[in-house]
């Protein structure tokens, strides 16, 4: 049992005790949704199915019905795709990272950013595949032993590291989720009363019983696996920044893409996480757990990564001027002042001013400002990738071949149709799965909620 | 069907009754299966039966559920001699065509000829450009006639003979053949044999484009009509006054003539001076050009003559200043400087105009040294009146018969002369056209004539030469050539190809074998220079200066599209303009300065796409819609429109695509000087550009120098690029972190000499035509996903450069954002580049693409395995030529891309040595790898190595300047190994150290200092 100062604000407040959250936490399972779940359920379902009709016209017909072009081979795809993986960057972050550093806020809120991070990996590895001109022989990608004769993959091509670096994170933070969704369930499973339900949890939760061997395996199991995860934050998107990093695109060839693109991730992943709790603790009444507290922790990582990725920024700039490369001086030029020039001044409005907001406390502790903020960061995130990838590729070397982009309608239904499908998996994933680790949560309340801490005094 | 038990006496027994071979030999079920179940049921299963039935069942539904591909492939009964599949051949054969001429090899696979390349191309006039090129996808279009017509009607020659043999023996009036020049002396021959038979029979030469002011400033001056050879090469100045030397005017040979003597490494060059009003090529490769209304052309070439005349102390005649005035005197004493080694030409449609141009040349001595009267090029022929005189005859009812023979006058006479009409009065129209046109729909017989390349012939088209046509493939429909059926209607018993050989025989000592595999024969002919007549009067130039209009019109020619002759072929409507780079299209030029007192504009949309304003063109009591393109470097006041466009009547690819200039046609002059006006009307056009920006930008792209800087310094402009680094000041390839690749068998360069490089395009129609490129449309070109392995970059210059901004203090933003805009005054130049995959040899595609689908060959070339690629496109960003080309759709077998991979026929055309690339996979040039394995084949079954200049890849062929070199670096005598060492080559963005195969040598001018 730790010992937590009292001066801290407590991080569960309501007078809660032990028993009442677990009934807080079983509540969302064991009723039936309202009609706002059903009908943002609805909505969610159609861009869903909306996307993955544009996903089927795109293959069927060829990666022609998007608005790409010679110049410009990669634009909404890749741009979703860094948007997907940098957003499931705060799950991993919050779950072993801060682990790792015995941040004790975590525990509120880090069942839920993992399933997040869960959720948009899953939207961002569909785009490598399906930006593919040959989706059905896209396995080539994996070093499968073959009888075609030398044929093997390009260790050279960062785009394989990318395979790798995905898949492994895909499958470490599932297993981490699951890792620590096991007493949860088994919660879920005694409390259950009806037979189907009972029978789904006892499966899902592996058959644990409590017993001290078993929490002892679950927490060593959990710092492994934690420091496993470490590394990967760092590593997945670092090799996403290599795709454009090791190219020789001016505005991609960048060595200061690997911690950018790291502290970027984190910034969009903690804005999405702000975006999505900031709801779910309404809906799903968490608001004891999910606190202002643990809000305003969330604002000052949003504004210290703001601030890193706005210095990020503004190296590029001072580096391009530096450089001498005048390939190099004009893309950062035309970025601010060429014909993408909005896009560009989106980005840095809502990536490097609006977060700067957050240095005044009042700010940061305001509900209605941080969600406004935290979309603001979505937007400004989605932007930065669309200024990094089409900004750059619509006008390099030759001016010959200087080109424009637009979307089309398929571009834009299926990033829509991802956010459906993530949606769709998240609002699945708040009315089955237990939102909070209730049984790390429990480790706290003793040192860290305000029943406790008003005992003492 | 279970058989009775039966029960063996002995091991012996059972051995008799079991023989090899006999344990199948009862037979499947079929009826009990197939019959209704009654049998079925009524007969006894036994667990044999029944695996009988499930194997039978099984083995059934499969096959069943298999689509097996019906491949027709017949195989020879006899084998042709000479045809190995596999095994190309080649033809020599001539092309003559909107009176352009090529002498050609033909390649030929399996029968079907697929590339056509240049024959002698060194030694004669004519030369391949991009519709000649392109011609050979005509030969496979599906809108070809396949049959005689009566009446709209399919009928059989036999018919229609007898039916044209009545009406020719009844006709009591004239019977009249129209068609563009002939140059054949065989067909002239055929022509008088039938004047014998029908004495009413008259032949009315018309040119589409008429060249009837140089013949008849030439009755003139010289007394005899006729077209002199011209030789630019042996000229030392150059003076054009709208000659669009480069690309259409009178012969392709000027191009080759004139690139040969634009090598700075001989010392000296010839310098070109363009007066004109639209951006032509030929003004485009200029050393000076002036932009000037066309109003003003002849003003200024009769000043010119004038200061010539004074310059050399003859009587002036008394013409008024001009706005150049200062520069015409440094011309004129240019000119004189170089007597003898000089040219002035005139692209004017005005006889008088001509006639001071011939003046001017006999002046400067020209006769003899750089023009020739004495061989003459026979390409045009065709007199203004004599149509005119048709028009007449045929509204008067004189006319009983009418043939028409490569020409089309319905479509190419403005329809205020009439023709339509007058032609209802003629109660025989007889056509001869390949496919169904505007004039040939108006004609009730329709007797389709062979392709020239299933046709036999022979062109004589300049004087000393005898060319002959062979069949390369056997007509693909049933059709005849036209020589046949005037043979057969005058009852002459022998078909053509005797005839022609009869005519050799008679004409020609040479052997006929011999002449036809060299398809050439040199003739004797009398070279005396003509005798000009001294009758110039100063009283022939009254009235001469064109009246100037507010805004001016001038018809022009594109390369890509000429007469209109070959609309409906689809790599010419894909292939860019060679300056306005736009496809698919044609459209009112304007210049900008002019466009903006207009409020006339382009804009792009949001996809780069280029969208302009639409105005209605009045001239004169016409009016049409046109769409608006600004183009830089056009002089103001003066509107451009091309021929060759607004077809109706012809295939799926050219039908009404853009607005036919031949209605402003009038009098046969390309200019219309008054009474043009425009209005903007609402909407707007959409284009089609491969290319959407217009300057360098003030990058070092195209490196370009003047002769006199080059002379001093043979590197000037083509300064070294050095990194700093901690060795000091080092080439980018000395700094590397790759292994460099073995270099031990060839290493395949090429060179790209951007001096002889004029931009028209015959080498993207050559690379269309070797590597199955496909035609991706118009809507997808606006795209800007054109397919083009091969394509010519334009630069214009800008008034914005780097010094100047320093100069002027100049901020950056500013400064990039002015040198965006091409310049509008006469300074304006332009600069072609053409770009294919520069096959670096640290290959920025090789190292991204995750499957390893683009790989480096040990012979310096770039692969792309097209079976391996997924299609990340990786490698197209990556590109920093952006040359990759990336399959967004199936281009073949789909009907919405529907041109000629879309066609059974048009799919003749396809080189079988290439793969027709399937969707999703990323294809580029590939400098004709399959060219380079066959020679090294060739070479290895002949136990040797493969001789420089041995591989041909296509452009190189294609290109008659020779702005193109390909070859073995590793041998130390190659040509290209000299080409790597001259000062002038260098690589492009050397800076990114990807050590391109591909090189280019800097542009010189030969601008006066």
């Amino acid at each position: 049992m730790s010992y937590e100062a009292d001066i801290r604000e407590p991080l569960i407040i309501g007078k809660k005790s032990l028993h009442d959250i677990s009934e807080d936490i079983a509540r969302p399972i064991e009723t039936n949704p309202n009609k706002w779940w059903w009908a943002l359920f609805g909505t969610s379902v159609l861009a869903m199915l909306w996307g993955f009709g544009c996903i089927f016209y795109t293959i069927g017909t060829g990666v022609g019905v998007w608005g790409l072009n010679n110049t410009i081979g990669w634009a909404w795809d890749i741009t979703n795709f860094v948007w997907w993986v940098g957003i499931g960057h705060a799950g991993t972050l919050i779950s072993a990272v801060l682990l790792l550093f015995r941040q004790k806020w975590r525990l509120s809120i880090n069942r839920s950013a993992e399933a997040m991070t869960i959720f948009a990996v899953v939207q961002a590895g569909l785009f490598p595949l399906i930006h593919m001109g040959r989706i059905w022989v896209g396995y080539w990608v994996f070093p499968l032993p073959n009888q075609y004769g030398p044929l093997w993959v390009n260790f050279n091509s960062p785009l394989l590291w990318d395979v790798f670096a995905i898949s492994t994170y895909f499958s470490v933070s599932l297993v981490f989720w699951y890792m620590g969704l096991i007493p949860d369930f088994a919660l879920i499973r005694d409390r259950a009363i009806k037979p189907v339900m009972k029978k789904v949890y006892t499966i899902l939760s592996f058959g644990w019983s409590g017993t001290a061997k078993h929490w002892q395996r679950h927490e060593v199991m959990s710092l492994v696996l934690a420091g496993l995860c470490t590394p990967l934050v760092l590593s997945v998107h670092t090799i996403v920044s290599m795709d454009f990093a090791t190219s020789v695109i001016p505005g991609w060839h960048t060595t200061i893409f690997p911690p950018y693109f790291v502290a970027g991730a984190i910034f969009s992943g903690f804005a999405m996480v702000q975006t999505l709790l900031l709801v779910m603790r309404k809906v799903v009444n968490m608001e004891s757990y999910i606190t202002l507290q643990h809000i305003e922790m969330m604002n000052i990582i949003i504004m210290v990564t703001g601030s890193i990725v706005g210095i990020a920024y503004i190296t590029e700039l001072f580096m391009a001027w530096y450089s001498g490369v005048e390939y190099e001086q004009y893309a950062f030029l035309n970025r601010a002042t060429g014909p993408y020039w909005w896009s560009y001044w989106a980005m840095m409005t809502c990536n490097v001013i609006s977060p700067q907001l957050m240095w005044i406390k009042s700010l940061r502790r305001n509900i209605v400002f941080t969600f406004i903020l935290s979309i603001f960061v979505n937007i400004g995130m989605w932007f930065e990738r669309f200024v990094i990838i089409v900004t750059s590729l619509h006008r390099d070397y030759l001016p010959s071949s200087w080109s424009m982009f637009s979307p089309t309608f398929v571009d834009i239904g299926i990033y829509i149709g991802t956010i459906g499908f993530f949606m769709v998996l998240f609002l699945l994933y708040s009315r089955t799965f237990p939102v909070i680790a209730q049984a790390e949560l429990k480790t706290i309340l003793k040192s860290s909620s305000d029943t406790y801490k008003k005992e003492k005094k | 069907m279970s058989k009775e038990k039966k029960y063996y006496n002995s091991l012996s027994h059972s051995r008799e009754s079991v023989s090899v071979g006999n344990e199948f030999d009862e037979k499947l079920p079929l009826d009990a299966m197939f019959e209704n179940a009654d049998t079925l049921s009524a007969s006894s299963t036994s667990r044999r039966d029944f695996l009988k039935f499930l194997g039978f069942g099984t083995l059934a539904a499969t096959l069943a559920s298999c689509e097996a591909p019906v491949v027709k492939s017949i195989p020879y009964l006899n084998k042709p001699e000479n045809i190995i599949p596999g095994i190309p051949l080649h033809y020599a054969s001539s092309f003559f065509s909107e009176n352009t001429f090529a002498s050609l090899l033909v390649k030929t696979r399996e029968g079907r000829p697929i590339l056509l390349s240049s024959n002698h191309k060194n030694k004669y006039g004519g030369g391949i450009n991009a519709r000649c090129q392109a011609s050979v996808l005509s030969l496979y279009d599906s809108n070809r006639l396949k049959g005689p017509l009566e009446d709209s009607v399919e009928t059989s020659w036999s018919n229609i003979d007898i039916k044209i043999k009545q009406r020719l023996e009844a006709s009591n009036k004239k019977i009249v053949l129209v068609s563009s020049t002939i140059i054949s002396p065989s067909v002239k021959q055929i022509l008088k044999d039938f004047k014998k038979v029908y004495k009413n029979f008259n032949h009315i030469k018309y040119d589409t484009l008429s060249k009837d002011s140089i013949l008849s400033s030439n009755q003139k001056v010289f007394n005899k009509r006729f077209i002199p050879t011209y030789r630019f090469d042996k000229a030392d100045c150059i003076v054009s006054f709208s000659a669009d030397f480069l690309n259409e005017w009178l012969d392709p040979a000027h191009s080759r003539q004139y690139t040969s003597n634009r090598k700075p490494e001989n010392g000296k060059m010839s310098r070109h001076y363009q007066f004109e009003s639209l951006l032509s090529v030929t003004g485009a490769n200029a050393d000076k050009r002036f932009p000037i209304k066309p109003s003003q052309q002849s003003e200024y070439i009769l000043r010119l003559y004038d200061i010539l005349l004074s310059l050399s102390n003859k009587k002036s005649i008394n013409t008024n200043n001009t706005n150049h005035d200062k520069q015409l005197v440094s011309i004129a004493n240019e000119l004189l400087a170089n007597k003898g080694k000089s040219l002035v030409v005139s692209g004017s449609d005005n006889k008088i105009v001509q006639e001071i141009v011939t003046r001017i040349n006999i002046l400067l001595k020209n006769y003899g040294k750089t023009i020739f009267s004495g061989r003459q090029s026979n390409l045009f022929s065709s007199s203004d009146t004599e149509i005119r005189a048709l028009i007449d005859d045929m509204n008067q009812g004189n006319i009983d018969v009418v043939m028409f023979l490569d020409t089309n006058p319905i479509y190419s006479l403005p329809s205020s002369m009439g023709f339509i009409t007058a032609l209802k009065n003629v109660p025989t129209r007889i056509s001869f056209s390949e496919s169904l046109d505007e004039t040939s729909k108006n004609c009730n017989y329709v007797c389709p004539n062979t392709n020239y390349l299933e046709s036999w012939g022979d062109l004589q088209p300049y004087s000393g030469t005898y060319f002959l046509q062979q069949p390369t493939i056997s007509p693909i429909f049933d059709s005849r050539q036209f020589q046949d059926s005037f043979l057969k209607w005058a009852g002459s018993p022998i078909n053509y190809m005797a005839y022609l050989k009869k005519y050799f025989k008679t004409n020609f000592s040479q052997p006929w074998t011999k002449a036809l595999h060299d398809g050439f024969v040199e003739v004797n002919y009398n070279d005396r220079e003509l005798q000009p007549l001294d009758n110039f009067s100063s009283s022939d130039i009254r009235g001469f200066i064109s009246k100037s209009g507010k805004i001016e019109l001038e018809l022009y020619v594109k390369g890509s599209m000429g007469q209109g002759v070959y609309s409906n072929n689809p790599w010419l409507q894909e292939l860019p303009d060679v300056i306005s780079k736009v496809t698919w299209d044609n459209y009112l030029t304007i210049s900008p300065s002019h466009a903006k007192e207009l409020g006339i504009s382009n804009w792009h949309v949001s996809n780069g796409a280029l969208d302009g304003h639409v105005v209605n063109l009045v001239v004169g009591d016409r009016t049409m819609k046109c769409p608006v393109y600004i183009q830089p470097g056009q002089a103001y006041g003066v509107l451009g429109l091309a021929f060759g466009y607004g077809r109706t009547e012809t295939g799926k690819a050219g039908k009404d695509i853009g607005v036919n200039a031949y209605e402003f046609y009038n009098d046969f002059d390309k200019l219309s000087t008054t009474n043009v006006s425009i209005e903007v009307v609402s909407g707007k056009h959409e284009f089609a550009c491969t290319q959407n920006s217009h300057t360098m930008m003030g990058r070092n792209i195209v490196k370009e120098t003047n002769l006199s800087e080059y002379l001093v310094d043979n590197k000037s402009g083509n300064k070294q690029f050095l990194l700093h680094s901690h060795k000091g000041h080092v080439k980018p390839n000395d700094l590397t972190l790759w292994k460099e690749h073995e270099r031990d068998v060839h290493f395949w360069n090429m060179s790209i000499d951007l001096n002889s490089c004029t931009g028209c395009g015959a080498c993207v129609i050559a690379c269309h035509a070797e590597n199955n490129v496909p035609v991706v449309g118009k809507e997808e070109v606006r795209k800007n996903r054109d397919m083009h392995w091969l394509r010519i970059d334009r630069y214009y210059s800008s008034d914005m450069t780097k010094e100047r901004a320093k100069k002027e203090g100049v901020g950056s933003i500013e400064m990039y954002k002015k040198m965006e805009e091409p310049s509008d005054s006469e300074n304006l130049e332009v600069v072609f580049q053409p770009v294919m995959c520069q096959h670096c040899n640290h290959a920025p595609c090789e190292t991204v693409c995750p499957v390893a689908a683009t790989t480096h060959s040990r012979e310096g070339l770039n692969h792309m395995t097209y079976n391996r690629c997924i299609g990340t496109r990786y490698c197209m960003n990556n590109c920093p030529y952006k040359v990759r080309r990336f399959n967004w759709f199936n281009y073949s077998n789909n009907n919405q891309f529907d041109f000629n991979m879309n066609d059974d026929l048009g799919k003749m055309v396809l080189n079988p040595d290439v793969t027709v690339r399937s969707r999703g996979v990323m294809e580029k040039c590939s400098m004709c790898i399959q060219n380079i394995q066959k020679t090294k084949l060739d070479a290895k079954k002949e136990r040797r190595k493969v001789k420089d200049g041995e591989v041909r890849i296509a452009c190189e062929k294609a290109c008659d300047n020779g702005a193109i070199t390909f070859g073995d670096a590793l041998d130390k005598n190659s040509r290209i190994s000299k080409e790597k060492k001259n000062p002038r080559s260098y690589y492009l963005i050397e800076e990114l150290n990807t050590q391109p195969s591909v090189f280019y040598k800097t542009k010189v001018r030969n601008k006066k200092v």
